[in-house]
């Protein structure tokens, strides 16, 4: 069966199980027929190629929950449970998630596989600083606990390792108090990059920070945005909510996104925002997931489907080397309905994990030939400002650029091959990469 | 609301008893896997569920099914809503060329549900309310050669609820048949799913709503009563020749 992720490209024939307990997929992994690659897949929400091998297994019948321990906060259940049907269990306690992304349809195994932050990494870090324990089931068919303290090294290289140490099947969070689910948002127009730098730096002690770019503006306003900053109201509701938006049926052509519909969507994006940028109360579900409520919007970039480009600079090179990105997408006009910018706190002890301090932008782009050109002028720019990508959003970076941002791979290869010594684990990415 | 499901751990029963547990139910569950039960009981409670008892037992043994039900009334107090979810998926051809089979079949898809709602319909007859919803199948709406005693008994289950639909107006006990077309659950897991597929959550959200309007038959999506309507409406002369 065909599959792909996100992004929709790159595509790939697979033989996709899904296993309905952790015994079978014990059964699975243990069967030594299964020839080829062997990747788990979660709720399919990685951009790229993270998911995609010769067979696949997918978690989405791991949805149950163990557990919730209303006295420590925390909550069990299996690697295939949503971020929304947690929201959905968890909110009526007066708990919530401590990290969210930016969709709340991505499974808790891949979070944990990517290392997932969310618009409070400066303050809280990223998803699996939360975790408690998982059990990873090994390709020898054994089921190990690991947590920062049990099985340090498999909890490190599992925590942003793309599935490739194991299979996640049981998850232990730990969960956060929260006032109410009503989010007071704070919105400050900045006229160009600089403007929106020193803002976010400013309001530092805000909760969630996070800027929405113009990609396409040029000189006096280059890099244009309007920053949102965000808290959890003392006062509001604490009723788990989910929009139900429409949904996009089927692929649009994508001749439909051009320079000058990504212009004018990004030119009254900006102004409107600018208009009603003030202080508000939103449900947590509109502050969190604006692209949720659309469903299925990847299918609007075209049958080809479309390249998520996320990258983070330290903090040394943030401001200059973003100009240059910034400068060099505007320049090109190819680009990129909606970018995020963002800051991030100090990194983890995780080996793969993306973030590390300084900034984070996200850029998508079409998936057209006269992409991937620009694409490779931007990676020496990141490159350059020691900089790097994000494992969950790629499907194109060469194994020379993996290898010199992110370094401890090395290590990371020494403890996957302790997990997995015949290397059954594999994605299109981890051999694209040179990781198997 | 206290319900009583039956065929507990199918994609199904476990898609609408998590709707349940939500609506903080009482719960009381049936089905033969105790390890599977555990897990699930476990789910819903997590998920809001007020209480979560089970009872194991192989829903082919038509004979403790009165125990069962009557330890299900003990646990809920009264039972307002009962889902019959469980079934199997026979060998055709094995059930063409060995009757034994085929009787077994038949048994647990369409004489074992009879049983069952034999003995609910006396406690809610008493009680003079309540629901009994069974998962019947558009594979009883007309005798395919590829799939005959299976919808052989589905079609008996739905004559039988239209006719103990009339003999229990009178009691306020409420009758739904559900008719569910292609479910992508675990049982056709790995299958290329088409656009006719729909997933476990969307149709326990149907029978949910159909439950809570008091609908008497209801195909799950709705456009299956279309699709059924026009499968139904093929002259026997056509009909005959077609393989499916």
């Amino acid at each position: 069966m065909q599959l792909h992720g996100w992004g929709r490209f790159p595509r790939k024939d697979a033989n996709l199980l899904e296993p309905s307990s952790p015994e079978s997929f014990l059964e699975i992994v243990s069967e030594k027929e299964i020839a080829g690659s062997l990747i788990a897949r979660g709720a399919g929400r990685s951009y790229g190629d993270s998911a995609l091998a010769d067979t696949v297994l997918s978690s989405r019948f791991l949805d149950s929950f163990l557990e919730i321990n209303s006295t420590n906060d925390t909550i069990r259940c299996g690697a295939g449970v949503s971020m929304d049907t947690l929201l959905k269990v968890v909110i009526p306690y007066g708990l919530f998630l401590p990290v969210l992304p930016g969709t709340k349809y991505v499974s808790v195994g891949g979070a944990i596989a990517a290392d997932i932050h969310g618009k409070n990494h400066h303050q809280d870090g990223s998803f699996c600083d939360h975790v408690e324990r998982f059990s990873l089931l090994l390709s020898s068919g054994k089921t190990i606990e690991c947590s920062p303290t049990e099985n340090k090294d498999a909890f490190c290289a599992t925590c942003g390792g793309m599935g490739l140490t194991g299979v996640i099947l049981e998850v232990t969070l730990k969960l956060e108090k929260v006032p109410s689910v009503t989010i007071q948002r704070k919105s400050i127009p900045a006229a160009n990059l600089e403007e929106c730098m020193d803002l976010i730096e400013e309001n530092e002690e805000s909760k969630h920070s996070v800027a929405w770019v113009d990609c396409l503006a040029k000189g006096e306003e280059l890099g244009r945005s309007v920053l949102h900053l965000a808290e959890h109201s003392q006062i509001g509701t604490k009723e788990y909510r989910s929009r139900k938006g429409p949904s996009i049926p089927f692929s649009t052509p994508s001749f439909l996104i051009n320079k000058f519909t990504t212009q004018l969507f990004n030119n009254s994006l900006y102004k409107l925002r600018k208009q009603t940028a003030k202080r508000r109360s939103v449900n947590y579900d509109a502050y969190f997931f604006p692209l949720d409520n659309i469903r299925n919007w990847n299918r609007l970039y075209g049958g080809k489907g479309f390249i998520q480009y996320q990258l983070v600079l330290p903090l040394e090179t943030a401001r200059s080397g973003l100009r240059e990105i910034i400068d060099r997408v505007s320049e090109s006009g190819k680009g990129s309905f909606i970018s995020v910018l963002k800051k991030f706190g100090n990194k983890n002890e995780n080996l793969l994990s993306f973030p590390i301090a300084g900034y984070t932008l996200t850029l998508d782009f079409k998936n057209e030939k006269k992409v991937f050109p620009l694409l490779k002028q931007l990676d020496e720019i990141v490159l350059a400002n020691k900089g790097r990508l994000y494992l969950a959003k790629d499907s194109r970076m060469s194994e020379d650029v993996f290898k010199s941002s992110y370094l401890s791979w090395e290590k990371f290869l020494e403890i996957k091959t302790e997990l997995d010594p015949e290397c059954r684990f594999a994605s299109l990415q981890s051999t694209r990469l040179g990781l198997t | 609301m206290n319900i009583l499901l039956i065929g507990a751990t199918s994609a199904i029963a476990k898609a609408v008893s998590r709707l349940y547990a939500e609506r903080n139910a009482r719960l009381f569950l049936i089905a033969r896997n105790e390890a599977r039960l555990k897990v699930l009981a476990d789910d819903l409670t997590v998920r809001g569920a007020q209480s979560v008892d089970f009872h194991v037992m192989d829903l082919a043994d038509t004979e403790n099914h009165a125990n069962a039900v009557s330890n299900a009334k003990s646990a809920l107090e009264n039972i307002d809503l009962a889902l019959i979810c469980h079934g199997s998926l026979p060998d055709q051809e094995t059930c063409e060329s060995d009757f034994e089979q085929a009787a077994q079949e038949i048994k647990v898809n369409g004489l074992s549900v009879i049983s069952l709602c034999t003995e609910i319909s006396k406690l809610l007859k008493e009680k003079k309310s309540g629901t009994i919803a069974v998962i019947t199948s558009v594979a009883g709406d007309r005798g395919r050669q590829s799939n005959f005693i299976y919808g052989a008994s589905k079609s008996m289950v739905s004559t039988y609820l239209q006719g103990l639909r009339g003999k229990l107006l009178p009691h306020d006990v409420h009758i739904l048949d559900i008719r569910p077309g292609l479910v992508d659950s675990p049982m056709t897991a790995g299958l290329e799913k088409g656009v006719l597929w729909s997933s476990p959550e969307s149709i326990a959200t149907k029978i949910v709503n159909s439950i809570d309007k008091k609908k008497h038959t209801v195909y799950v999506p709705g456009y299956w009563r279309i699709i059924m309507a026009t499968v139904r409406s093929i002259p026997e002369v056509l009909f005959k020749r077609m393989k499916f």
